[in-house]
């Protein structure tokens, strides 16, 4: 049940094989697009409705009904965006859809963008990739000479005006909001919502933004049916999804997994397992924002309801081993260093509490620190998940709150003394 | 109105369904902290320290940006909501100096009255050691970045309501600055010291320079016969500094606490106001009978006149040449004053009390010095005063009143009207129509001009012509003013602009506290001071004929070229290359 | 150095303020410095008639926007998790060595400015660098002074 068999891919995965555009068509390519344009955009929106399909970005949204809530939206000039800002540390399956595959990315994003009705488009990608960009660029290049972007698609009166938008090195602009304002010139800062962006997005105007693999979902979905899609996976995640794999095993790299297989079982089928005479400590899972799993919750099932009831967050589906060598003390603190450099200092709890966090854990780190520390961190962690602006800083606890739930002891033994020594603070 | 029911802390209450929870809170006996929200701005909600708990949301929701909704259940006083809010307001104190007892903003801070309100009695969280250098480069603000919170209120001051776009947030994380680019001094940018960003500041980050201590030591100078003038808009607010409703009228109070502090004459700039009617109809009738270039633009607002020598230079031969009301006094102060009282020029010091921070630029300006020494030398803004005030013991509430001194104290309800946005406009039309008509204005209100409204314009019928007149407040309206004067759209003979929203009323010297509620308050005392003049046109004041009798000789004449006129500077190098 | 003719890298209709980031970051490139410079700023905020401020925090807020002058080659470490644990500290000490800059620096010649960066999404074969728009994975301290060595022989030859 776990293992996907080789024509249920939706991502043809094999290592360093890029697919071009002949190649692409080749394997079938761009005939989703050609039905999803005879028919009425509603019909294909119903069909990613019933496929079950959820957003590949972080959070799980239902995308069929974010496809329909631009759709539905009075105002007729709608943007399409493809969130390629790959920026969740540990992840890299986007950048391999782009490279390997950048063809069926552009036709889920035409697909879209006729479901929608919108004309024009950006396809956002970190300015880390500067050769995805290239490869993108020359993709949209050759479709256009193919008369399969741009004018007058396939002859059929849907036009597609797409661009590549750089990023400058933010990790927040994956954040959908504050990309939209990365793309309109300003800092990638976020927004308040709602509005959310299918209501008031890119220059206000109803807004599409997906992730990546989202979208390079779609080609596949409209091609094969709702129903074989959602026999892929469990009942309320559905197909596949492209794991990041890295850290302490024997095989790194991407991994395409039905969802219902367990972690162990990603470790072990596609990883390696550890290395030899070693064991998994922890696996961090969702990348920096993700939270520290014991090997001990391993079990747990690739399946968005079954890993939110027991505080795993599937995020961008980045799994990172650690093994027995490795100090989780020291690994929470490349996370908080991480947040630290990556908040954009609007609120106060992400702002101010990773600059008290940070103190603290190095602290911990020099044996500098003392019981009562741990009772701080705690504090300034639960308050920027509760209070904090965006995502971002909501996240930024995560892995430090799960590690002072599962690792405990590390930060008790890391402790000098017992006295609750503020003064030498102020 | 359409309205929900939502249960706030365990009490059901209908609301109107546009109001955010704080706002709900609020009308419902319920004050939920807040720093970075202004009843004036956008929602910023970047200091959360209104979180509050929503029943069903898995974190908590800032009350300034979430709507309240049918059934939504809202806790403000739960563990978590009390646990999260002192601890963010702990992260914000232990970013902060304590520095209460020395700082200006002592007792009318939003931080410090949060942390007394939430009896904050220990800051845990290790302190920044780095200190930011304060920015006093200019002689009239003073930017301590280490107090400022990060709340953008500043920001939205400067670049939404003013759109001079000096102030942004820069960097990012931990590093975030609200300063110029680069980090610049407000001295190296075209800033035009409008301190509309110092109103804004919930703290003591960004400040006017305090003045007060010079004045006490002139007044305490023997040698010293130090004059003090008083801006039409400060009898309408000096009051708030004492806790009066917003609005409250004190002008003859106000003339009793300045002798109460020492100065040796207490004189009134609604005189100079007169004065500048007077110059600045004629020369407004000298630029549409001798082809000058129109449409003519007021010039009595420093900050406005700052905005445009760095922004539109190209502009400035439309600007009357006309002196402001503050510096036309402190000339004929020094020279029609100094004569009449046989005090010497040299020992006169003119002290000025203004709502207005840019004054104290346009004092120091090389060339306000048209009376052979500079013509003002001390301006304090209302806030600055008001301390003095507090400082000299003196309860502003139980004084008597009092009538300002001779001969640079009368005034007209046409120079109050200068405290209002449109008021100049309306002051010179009842002087320019008489003189041209040679008739007695029947209605002298000019409602056209009147209201909040960000651009206005009337048509006025002069003599059988029809000329049209455009009022603009704010350094946005303002800025689209110019552009339209550009295009050549509206076709404007005269043109007044004010710096700040409202006009001087909202000025950067005000009160803190001051919103757009408040500021219509203020205008509508200044309607009620012009109503209640017994003279209501400037050239029926008596002592404005006396001057020109005894003195000037004659509007535009010789001696008003020399004192009450003067040049502009282009300043574009700041803003452009 | 300092002023680019922005004309030549930018089409007049383009120049618009929502393109600011995408003009930042061709005035960055056009710029043998590899940076952003107060010229630029200014002579950018004039063309789209916005004031300096506003471009500079538009500017200042992203990383890979650089307002110093940085030298020729921009040598970026992965600091992020799978590279930390995968050896990045003794990759970036033996890159401060060989080059005699820390973080943040630039060699005296202006040839190269050693930087650090956020997850290449090259965690498969971590640790990681980036030169210029190449990723190095899989790196031993040997390798990476023989990647250094190779550039700076190209460039000699060049
Ligand atoms: C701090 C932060 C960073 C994010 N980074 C990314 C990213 O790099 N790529 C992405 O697709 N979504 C990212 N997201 C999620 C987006 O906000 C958004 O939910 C997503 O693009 C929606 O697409 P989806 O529905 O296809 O997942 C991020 C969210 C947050 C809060
Ligand atoms: S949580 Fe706040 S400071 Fe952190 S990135 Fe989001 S808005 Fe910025
Ligand atoms: S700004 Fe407010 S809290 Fe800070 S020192 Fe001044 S009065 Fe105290
Ligand atoms: S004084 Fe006026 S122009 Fe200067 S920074 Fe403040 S708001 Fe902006
Ligand atoms: S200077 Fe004042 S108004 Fe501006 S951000 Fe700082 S605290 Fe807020
Ligand atoms: S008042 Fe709501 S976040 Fe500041
Ligand atoms: S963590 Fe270094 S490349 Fe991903």
């Amino acid at each position: 049940m776990n293992k996907l068999s080789k024509e249920n891919y939706i991502f043809d995965i094999e290592p360093d094989k890029y697919i071009d555009l002949e190649g692409y068509r080749a394997m079938g390519g761009f005939s989703a697009l050609k039905k999803a344009l005879e028919n009425e955009p509603s019909v294909s929106i119903e069909e990613i409705k019933k496929s079950g399909l959820r957003g590949r970005g972080g959070a799980a949204f239902p995308t069929g009904i974010k496809l329909e809530m631009v759709r539905k939206n009075e105002e007729t000039k709608r943007y399409i965006v493809c969130n390629a800002d790959e920026g969740e540390p540990g992840t890299f399956k986007d950048r391999f859809i782009m490279r390997h595959l950048p063809y069926q990315l552009i036709e889920g994003i035409a697909i879209a963008a006729y479901m929608v009705g919108a004309s024009k488009g950006y396809i956002y990608v970190r300015h880390e990739y500067p050769e995805v960009q290239l490869k993108l660029r020359e993709s949209l290049e050759a479709l256009k000479n193919a008369g399969l972007l741009g004018n007058n698609i396939m002859g059929t009166g849907f036009s597609l005006d797409l661009h590549i938008f750089s990023g400058a090195g933010s990790y927040l602009c994956g954040e959908e909001t504050a990309l939209l304002s990365s793309i309109e010139g300003r800092k990638g800062r976020p927004r308040v919502k709602p509005p959310y962006p299918t209501q008031s997005g890119l220059w206000g105007k109803p807004t599409l933004i997906n992730n990546v693999e989202t979208l390079a979902n779609i080609p596949r979905i409209i091609e094969k049916g709702a129903d074989w899609y959602a026999s892929l996976g469990t009942e309320n995640s559905s197909g596949t999804k492209l794991i990041s794999l890295s850290g302490d095993v024997n095989n790194r790299g991407i991994a395409e997994v039905p969802f219902g297989i367990t972690f162990a079982e990603i470790i072990e089928q596609f990883g390696g397992g550890p290395l030899p005479r070693r064991s998994v400590k922890a696996v961090n899972i969702g990348g920096a924002s993700g939270v520290l799993v014991p090997p001990e919750m391993l079990d747990t099932p690739l399946d968005y309801n079954k890993c939110a009831e027991v505080g795993i967050t599937i995020g961008s589906g980045a799994i990172f081993v650690l093994d027995d060598t490795r100090s989780i003390i020291k690994n929470v603190q490349n996370r908080v260093k991480f947040f630290l450099h990556e908040s954009c200092g609007k609120c106060t709890p992400c702002r101010e509490g990773l600059r008290q966090i940070d103190g603290i854990v190095e602290d911990f780190l020099e044996e500098k620190a003392a019981k009562s520390d741990i009772e701080s961190l705690e504090r300034y962690a639960v308050t920027m998940q509760q209070a904090s602006f965006c995502g971002l800083g909501q996240a930024a606890g995560n892995s430090l709150v799960s590690s002072l739930v599962h690792y405990r002891k590390e930060y008790e033994e890391a402790c000098v003394n017992d006295t609750d020594d503020v003064e030498k603070k102020a | 109105m359409q309205t929900v029911q939502i249960n706030l802390n365990g009490r059901d209450v209908v609301v109107n369904e546009d109001l955010s929870i704080l706002e709900a809170a609020k009308a419902n006996g319920i004050r939920i902290p807040s720093l970075c929200n202004h009843t004036d701005q956008d929602v910023k909600a970047n200091c959360r320290v209104c979180v509050v708990e929503v029943e069903g949301v898995r974190n908590l929701v800032a009350s300034c940006s979430t709507k309240v909704a049918e059934g939504m259940k809202i806790r403000t006083d739960s563990p978590r909501v009390r646990s999260a809010v002192r601890t963010v307001v702990e992260l914000i104190l232990a970013d902060h100096p304590q520095e209460c007892l020395t700082c200006i903003r002592n007792g009318t801070c939003e931080l410090q009255e949060l942390s007394q309100r939430l009896g904050i009695s220990n800051v845990r969280g290790r302190k920044r050691h780095d200190k930011l250098p304060i920015d006093d480069s200019t002689n009239v603000l003073v930017r301590d970045p280490n107090k400022c919170i990060k709340c953008g209120r500043c920001v939205e001051a400067c670049n939404n309501i003013q759109q001079v776009g000096i102030l942004f947030t820069h960097y990012r994380s931990t590093d975030v600055q609200i300063t110029p680019e680069y980090g610049k001094s407000l001295s190296e940018v075209a800033c035009v010291l409008c301190g509309q960003c110092v109103l804004a500041c919930p703290v003591g980050a960004i400040y006017e320079k305090d003045n007060t201590a010079e004045v006490w030591d002139v007044i305490g100078d023997p040698k010293k016969h130090v004059v003090v003038q008083v801006a039409p808009a400060v009898r309408v607010s000096i009051a708030e500094e004492f806790g009066m409703p917003p609005g409250s009228i004190s002008t003859l109070k106000m003339f009793s606490a300045l002798r109460m502090l020492g100065f040796d004459r207490v004189f009134d700039t609604n005189f100079s106001a007169d004065l500048t009617i007077m110059e600045e109809g004629n020369e407004l009738l000298h630029r549409i009978q001798n082809g000058g270039v129109l449409p003519m633009i007021t010039s009595c607002s420093p900050g406005w006149i700052k905005y445009i020598e760095h922004y539109y230079p190209e502009m400035l031969p439309h600007v009357s040449s006309c002196k402001s009301p503050q510096q036309m006094f402190g000339a004929v102060a020094k020279t029609y004053y100094a004569e009449k009282s046989g005090v010497p020029a040299e020992d006169i010091c003119v002290v000025s009390i203004m709502p207005c921070t840019a004054k104290k630029y346009e004092a120091a300006r090389p060339e306000m010095n048209d009376s052979g020494f500079q013509d003002v030398d001390i301006v304090l803004t209302t806030r600055e005063f008001g301390r003095m005030i507090k400082q000299a013991g003196i309860e502003f509430d139980d004084l008597p009143d009092s009538e300002p001194d001779s001969p640079l104290g009368k005034s007209t309800g046409a120079a109050a009207l200068f405290g209002a946005t449109g008021g100049v406009m309306e002051a010179a039309l009842r002087t320019v129509y008489e003189v041209v008509t040679g008739e007695t204005l029947e209605k002298m209100e000019f409602e056209d001009v009147r209201g909040f409204e960000g651009i206005k314009s009337a048509s006025v019928n002069l003599a059988g012509q029809n000329v049209n007149v455009a009022v603009s407040h704010g350094l946005s309206n303002a800025k689209q003013m110019m552009e339209m004067i550009k295009s050549g759209e509206g076709d404007y003979t005269f043109i007044e602009v004010m710096c700040c929203p409202g006009g001087c009323i909202g000025g950067g010297g005000q009160p803190y506290g001051t919103t757009t509620d408040i500021r219509k308050k203020r205008i509508e005392s200044i309607y009620e001071v012009d109503r209640n003049m017994p003279i209501r046109k400037s050239h029926e004041n008596p002592e404005i004929k006396e001057i020109y009798e005894y003195f000037l000789i004659a509007p535009l004449g010789e001696k008003s070229h020399k004192l009450l006129h003067t040049k502009y500077t282009d300043r574009k190098n700041l803003t452009a290359k | 150095m300092g002023i680019t003719n922005i004309y030549n890298i930018i089409e007049p209709k383009d120049m618009n303020k929502n393109a600011l980031l995408q003009i930042l970051l061709s005035v960055q490139d056009a710029d043998p410095r590899n940076y952003v410079s107060e010229e630029n700023i200014n002579q950018i905020a004039q063309m789209l008639n916005v004031s300096r401020s506003r471009v500079y925090t538009t500017a200042s807020f992203y990383s890979e926007i650089s307002l110093k002058p940085r030298g020729f080659h921009l040598i970026r470490v992965c600091s992020n998790a799978p590279c930390e644990n995968d050896g990045k500290a003794e990759i970036l000490k033996t890159i401060e060595k060989t080059l005699g800059i820390t973080i943040g620096e630039t060699t005296k010649d202006e040839f190269f400015t050693l930087e650090s960066v956020n997850c290449l999404g090259a965690c498969y074969m971590s640790p990681a660098i980036k030169i210029d728009d190449q990723v190095y994975g899989n790196l031993t301290p040997k390798e990476t002074i023989g990647i250094l060595k190779n550039i700076m022989e190209a460039d000699k030859h060049e």
